[in-house]
């Protein structure tokens, strides 16, 4: 189970300033358990998005956006309102919001930051990977995460160490992500999104909070985990 | 002697660099400091460099400012998190140092302590920032410093990076966020640093274009495969390969490069690599 918490409105808004027609999807997983983005929030949000002025050309609950046939089902029956929308409003963790610029070449937002949960994943079988950093910055960049993207983390760029768009640790087989973040929002004509100055990160919101250790939910994880290992 | 302040008065900025050694034996390290002495404007002093663990380079500053040497600090956000290169600046401003160079350092692994921790808590963008908060008598969170410091502040850009647009772009952040002068990475094309220069004029800053000594025709053909955003053109190694004395080769080819970039940049930063008494008889044979 991954879990996330909605961004503040005013953030989301702010994030789809020029954009008028926005598609919103939503996750029948962790992020309904999360009550962040299943259908209930999905709707909420198109309301509240209606009374900032935005027309919501369509939304869509995936079963899980972390498995990625079902990404592509799910968008795939909305792709004429997909075409038309200006940008998708993607309100899971980081993998859902990474599985969709994955697999839509569209402006993606966040709508919600990861908590960290000490390691969790998801079910995504592919190379994304979220930090649960707590403060998502994919709508910055591309929809590919520079936590996880770049070999070192870094958020303002690449170092000077891309070699034909590999990594120089190890040039055979990474690509540098920031190579890959560059040509996706050169693709998305959103190139300018790079040249804003990210601020450090928060790192004390990439700590696990002390009140998650006490849910019903961390305790059955780890009591899951036991019977696993035994 | 603040570089910015230097390139701004029109003079032809020559910085050079010497490495700390590891462990303590600075002898040879000062020898080599001591022969640029009256011939470059300032010494960088490497950060850990390719992330092999050495002396310091805060100490080393500090021993060249000892002995009337201008130093140039240099900095990577890699072995430091933001309280430890924060207070890093403070000590080095008490210290007398001024010039500091923000680079994002070599990854972890590519080291002699591959097993460390990579740290990158700030990257060479904020860390100019951080520099420029202190400035403002204020630290990263906004807490009030008791008394604050002054700096001028570098930065690096590869100017044979391609694509070039995500360097660009990262350079033009750099200036926003406070760097008044540039050190490039090595460059053996001189029309290609043209065309680099013409795409940074609008930024309006002094840049100091990187020459690296060719030791060997094998040094090159190793870079052109390894080193991003080097490329040293197969005339340079023709001539490397044919030289009947490298030495003197890699000398002429070193000085004929500063000569044809002068007129486009500011200045120029020498990294001999190992070559450090070499630097003298480059600058010589430059005219310079």
């Amino acid at each position: 189970m991954i879990i996330s918490e909605q961004k503040p409105l005013p953030e989301i808004v702010k994030s789809l300033e020029g954009e008028q027609n926005i598609f919103i999807v939503g996750c029948k997983g962790c992020a309904e358990a999360c009550h962040t983005g299943g259908e209930t929030e999905v709707q909420e949000m198109k309301a509240k998005l209606e009374e900032e002025g935005k027309k919501i050309v369509g939304c869509t609950v995936a079963d899980f956006l972390c498995d990625k046939a079902l990404v592509k089902f799910s968008l795939k029956a909305h792709e004429k309102e997909i075409n038309d929308a200006d940008s998708i409003l993607v309100m899971t963790c980081g993998i859902g919001v990474q599985a969709t610029a994955k697999v839509v070449d569209k402006i993606v937002h966040p709508a919600c930051n990861t908590i960290n949960t000490g390691g969790a994943r998801g079910e995504w079988r592919g190379e994304e990977r979220c930090f649960e950093c707590g403060e998502c910055l994919l709508d910055y960049t591309g929809g590919i995460c520079p936590l996880t993207a770049c070999t070192k983390s870094l958020i303002n760029g690449p170092c000077g160490g891309a070699k034909n768009g590999m990594c120089e640790f190890e040039p055979e087989t990474r690509d540098c992500g920031w190579h890959l973040i560059y040509e996706k929002l050169k693709k998305l004509g959103q190139l300018d999104k790079m040249s804003i100055i990210i601020s450090p990160k928060d790192h004390s919101k990439m700590r696990p909070p002390a009140d998650m250790r006490k849910t019903i939910l961390w305790a059955l994880e780890r009591e899951e985990e036991e019977v696993a290992t035994k | 002697m603040n570089i910015a302040n230097l390139a701004k008065d029109g003079k032809f900025v020559i910085t050079a660099e010497v490495g700390p050694p590891k462990g303590v034996d600075i002898k040879e390290m000062l020898d080599d400091a001591e022969l640029m002495r009256g011939r470059v404007d300032a010494i960088n002093v490497t950060d850990q460099q390719s992330s092999v663990m050495r002396l310091g380079s805060l100490a080393v500053c500090r021993l060249l400012k000892e002995k009337g040497l201008e130093p140039v600090f240099q900095m990577t956000c890699r072995d430091r998190n933001r309280i430890a290169l924060q207070s890093d600046l403070l000590s080095a401003y008490v210290l007398g140092i001024e010039n500091v160079l923000s680079l994002t350092g070599d990854f972890v692994a590519l080291g002699d302590h591959p097993k460390a921790k990579g740290v990158f808590d700030l990257d060479s963008v904020s860390l100019l920032l951080a520099a420029k908060e202190l400035e403002q008598g204020r630290d990263l969170s906004g807490n009030e410093l008791k008394g604050s410091p002054s700096f001028c502040l570098g930065a690096v850009v590869t100017p044979g990076a391609e694509p070039l647009e995500p360097q660009l772009i990262k350079m033009e952040k750099k200036v926003k966020a406070g760097a008044q002068f540039f050190q490039t990475q090595a460059v053996y094309e001189p029309e290609k640093f043209e065309m680099f220069m013409k795409a940074v004029q609008h930024l309006n800053v002094p840049v100091l274009v990187g020459i690296v000594m060719l030791r060997s025709a094998a040094m090159a053909r190793f870079m052109n495969r390894n080193v991003a955003g080097v490329h040293v053109p197969d005339s340079l190694i023709e001539e490397m390969d044919q030289a009947k004395n490298r030495t003197q080769k890699s000398i002429e080819i070193a000085a004929r490069l500063i000569n044809e970039m002068k007129p486009l940049c500011q200045g120029a930063h020498i990294m001999a690599i190992g070559w450090e008494k070499r630097v003298p008889e480059v600058l010589d044979a430059a005219g310079l």
